[in-house]
């Protein structure tokens, strides 16, 4: 709890954040650009819960212990797609959206 | 009496078919051939066993044949109606397994020496044995739908024979019209059978041929276009007879399948496959005898009639032997058919049904020895023509003297079996059908002046000089040749009426002396025409083929009948039938069914663009989706 901050306002703010990150992945022309947008959407993800969780529900944990949750597997997956990057870039030596479009059918 | 090994002779040659059919590059020729034959060797041991046992042991009951059945369940329709597997035995089957045995076991022999070097060896004994099987099965068939499927097999064997020579275009082309057009007559069989089944509940011979059952008594209470039902049925059965027996119109196969190995020919179209309508039509006698006062009987007599008449006279202008032998046993078929149509039921009465099987049985010997002959004298001179043949008699004395001795015997020249067996027909058609009867003896004579013809053309005639001097044929092709000529001499002495009646009871044949005189005159006269025309070589033949002008050149080309069906199937049911249901078939159910795929494809083509492979346009595709649901969920929640 954050005094002379309601709730309203930490979720406008979040919104933002998700928007921006939402923005960022579909506009941005490098891989890992689209990766750290990726973690925005999250990070606002995140923060909703807790926010939530303190301001909805004080005596309770769950919001919490799902935001820690959620940077895990964040980590994990921000893992797997830098190394599925790192492979592309091998085979096609670019990191470029418009250069992976020879996956398709 | 205990028949169950009956059932061991025909599944001898299946089991030879099966080894050698398997094995057929593994076996050495000469193996294939000594295994044939052992095979076949025990079944006729066993076919002379069952024959003995039936005849003189255990078959006659109160001086009445007994029909033995053993049979299994097969299928099962209905509580009434099932098809059953199993054997029959009764006169006529067992009459039926000596002469298949015997002609098949000469045939038999005779090819070892007869395919002797040929690639095929092991194949072609292979399918002897398969069509072995098959007679014997057919023979032994307890019931219509059993022997309709050994009918379809030996028409099978048949096929596979014909058609041996397969990198011959002719006889491929001659397999596949004997199938064809056998195949079409067995329509009307299969249509008959299951008209039987509908309308009687039965396909048992047993029970469809009692003279009390309810089949022959109830024909009355059904009719259709004026004729009972059952009647349809006995005719649409036989033309599937028809058909296999090479009955007028159905006869064109026939000649063409001269094409296959000539022992083959002397087997399957002489001795056996081809009687097997006859022997269909004596199983159903008592049907065809009784149902509507024998309506459909006398459709098989004047039919077989016919038949003779037309088959002998274009045997007499052919110049291939085989083709002139082909049309002699359709010319003897028709008598065959003739005499079960004549004959009458009770006692001496069944005359015309015993002079059928004794015909049929002396026939298969002496059109089989011909046979045997004509490929004997076809291997040393290589050609199927009259005109390459010629004063072969200094060369083969055993071929010379074995062909005389059946020549004769289809003449009917006393005492040989042909002699007796063709008397009995002629009583029949005298006692029964004038017309038939004159029919029956102006057939004997023109059979004896073809029979000649061809016997003095071939070992008599011109001295034709020979590139290669023909030679006599090995022992294993004279032994067969030996062997029947000896059974056409003596069979004429069974007293066959005595084993084989229609009420199975026999009776007291008697020779017809005035008959027998008149139908020997008329043989010799044939015989002597035959001599003045080609004993030696001269132009009294010619000048009477001019003589008859056109009347000659219909008969040369057999009254044009593979012209007429050619016209019919080709410009007739091709084009109005046929080839409007290809276009019905090609237009519209294939184009349904092509345009549906072809329409998938393209518009699959089209959205397929949609797949850009941009990661991001997923993305704006996914949350646009997401928004848009979004918002509509939000409207219905909110009102």
């Amino acid at each position: 709890m954050i005094a002379g901050i309601s709730i309203y306002e930490i979720l406008t703010v979040t919104s933002i954040l998700f928007f921006i990150g939402v923005y960022g992945f579909l506009t941005r022309k490098n891989l890992i650009s689209i990766l750290m947008s990726i973690e925005l959407i999250l990070n606002a993800s995140i923060i909703n819960f807790v926010v939530i969780n303190k301001y909805l529900y004080p005596d309770m944990l769950q919001g919490v212990v799902f935001s820690i949750f959620i940077i895990a597997v964040a980590a994990a997956e921000t893992a797997l797609a830098v190394a599925i990057i790192i492979n592309l870039y091998r085979q096609i030596a670019s990191v470029e959206v418009k250069d992976t479009e020879i996956m398709k059918y | 009496m205990d028949i169950t090994y009956t059932i061991l002779i025909p599944l001898i040659p299946l089991a030879v078919f099966l080894l050698l059919g398997i094995f057929s590059q593994k076996i050495k020729p000469a193996v294939s051939g000594l295994i044939g034959v052992v095979g076949l060797s025990t079944s006729t041991l066993l076919s002379f066993y069952t024959a003995y046992q039936y005849f003189f042991v255990h078959g006659k009951i109160n001086g009445v044949y007994q029909a033995i059945v053993q049979k299994t369940t097969w299928m099962n329709f209905t509580d009434n109606l099932h098809i059953d597997m199993g054997v029959l035995i009764d006169p006529i089957s067992v009459m039926m397994l000596i002469v298949v045995s015997i002609v098949s076991l000469m045939v038999h022999i005779y090819s070892i020496g007869y395919m002797k070097g040929d690639d095929g060896f092991t194949r072609f004994f292979s399918f002897l044995s398969l069509f072995s099987f098959s007679m014997f099965g057919l023979v032994l068939a307890t019931n219509l739908f059993q022997i309709y499927i050994f009918w379809e097999l030996v028409g099978v064997s048949s096929y596979l024979l014909i058609g041996y020579y397969y990198t011959i275009p002719s006889a491929v082309s001659a397999g596949k019209k004997a199938f064809i057009v056998t195949r079409f007559a067995d329509l009307g069989f299969l249509i008959g059978i299951l008209i039987i089944g509908y309308y009687t509940g039965t396909y048992d011979f047993e029970t469809l041929n009692n003279p009390e059952g309810a089949a022959i008594l109830n024909w009355t209470s059904t009719s259709f276009m004026g004729l009972s039902v059952l009647t349809w049925a006995l005719i649409l059965i036989f033309i599937g007879g028809a058909g296999k027996s090479a009955m007028f119109p159905l006869h064109i196969w026939l000649p063409d399948a001269m094409e296959g190995p000539t022992p083959v020919s002397a087997l399957i179209h002489a001795a056996t496959m081809v009687v097997a309508g006859v022997y269909l039509v004596a199983r159903l006698f008592p049907m065809y005898y009784f149902v509507e006062d024998g309506f459909a009987l006398n459709i098989v007599a004047y039919v077989g009639g016919f038949s003779s008449l037309f088959a002998a006279i274009i045997a007499i202008t052919q110049t291939d032997i085989k083709r002139v032998l082909a049309f002699s046993t359709m010319s003897q078929l028709g008598y065959m058919m003739m005499a079960l149509g004549v004959s009458g039921y009770n006692g001496h009465e069944g005359v015309g049904y015993m002079a059928s099987m004794f015909h049929l049985f002396t026939h298969a010997m002496f059109k089989a020895l011909l046979f045997l002959g004509a490929g004997s004298v076809i291997h040393a001179v290589h050609s199927n023509y009259l005109k390459d043949m010629g004063g072969l008699r200094k060369y083969m004395p055993i071929t010379n003297a074995t062909f005389l001795i059946a020549a004769l015997a289809i003449s009917g020249v006393f005492p040989l079996s042909g002699f007796w067996s063709k008397d009995e027909i002629l009583v029949a058609a005298f006692e029964h059908n004038m017309l038939l009867y004159v029919v029956g003896v102006f057939v004997a004579g023109l059979t004896a002046f073809y029979m000649f013809r061809i016997y003095f053309g071939i070992f008599w005639g011109k001295d034709t000089q020979y590139k290669h001097a023909p030679h006599e044929s090995p022992l294993s092709m004279t032994i067969p040749l030996i062997v029947l000529a000896l059974i056409t001499i003596f069979s004429g002495f069974i007293h066959f009426s005595e084993f084989i009646a229609p009420d199975r009871i026999g009776f007291e044949a008697h020779l017809n002396y005035p008959l027998a005189a008149i139908a020997t005159a008329v043989g010799l006269t044939g015989i002597v025409l035959s001599y003045i025309f080609y004993k030696k070589e001269n132009d009294l033949a010619d000048k009477f083929a001019n003589a008859f002008g056109v009347f000659y050149k219909w008969t040369y080309n057999k009254f044009y009948f593979d012209e007429i069906y050619l016209f019919v199937t080709k410009k007739i049911i091709f084009n109005l039938i046929a080839a409007p249901i290809a276009k019905f078939d090609k237009k519209i159910v294939d184009a349904t069914m092509e345009g549906i795929g072809n329409k998938t494809v393209v518009i699959s083509k089209r959205i397929k663009g949609m797949q850009s492979g941009k990661v991001q346009d997923y993305a704006f595709s996914f949350i646009a989706g997401t928004v848009i649901l979004a918002i509509v969920f939000i409207y219905l929640w909110t009102n």
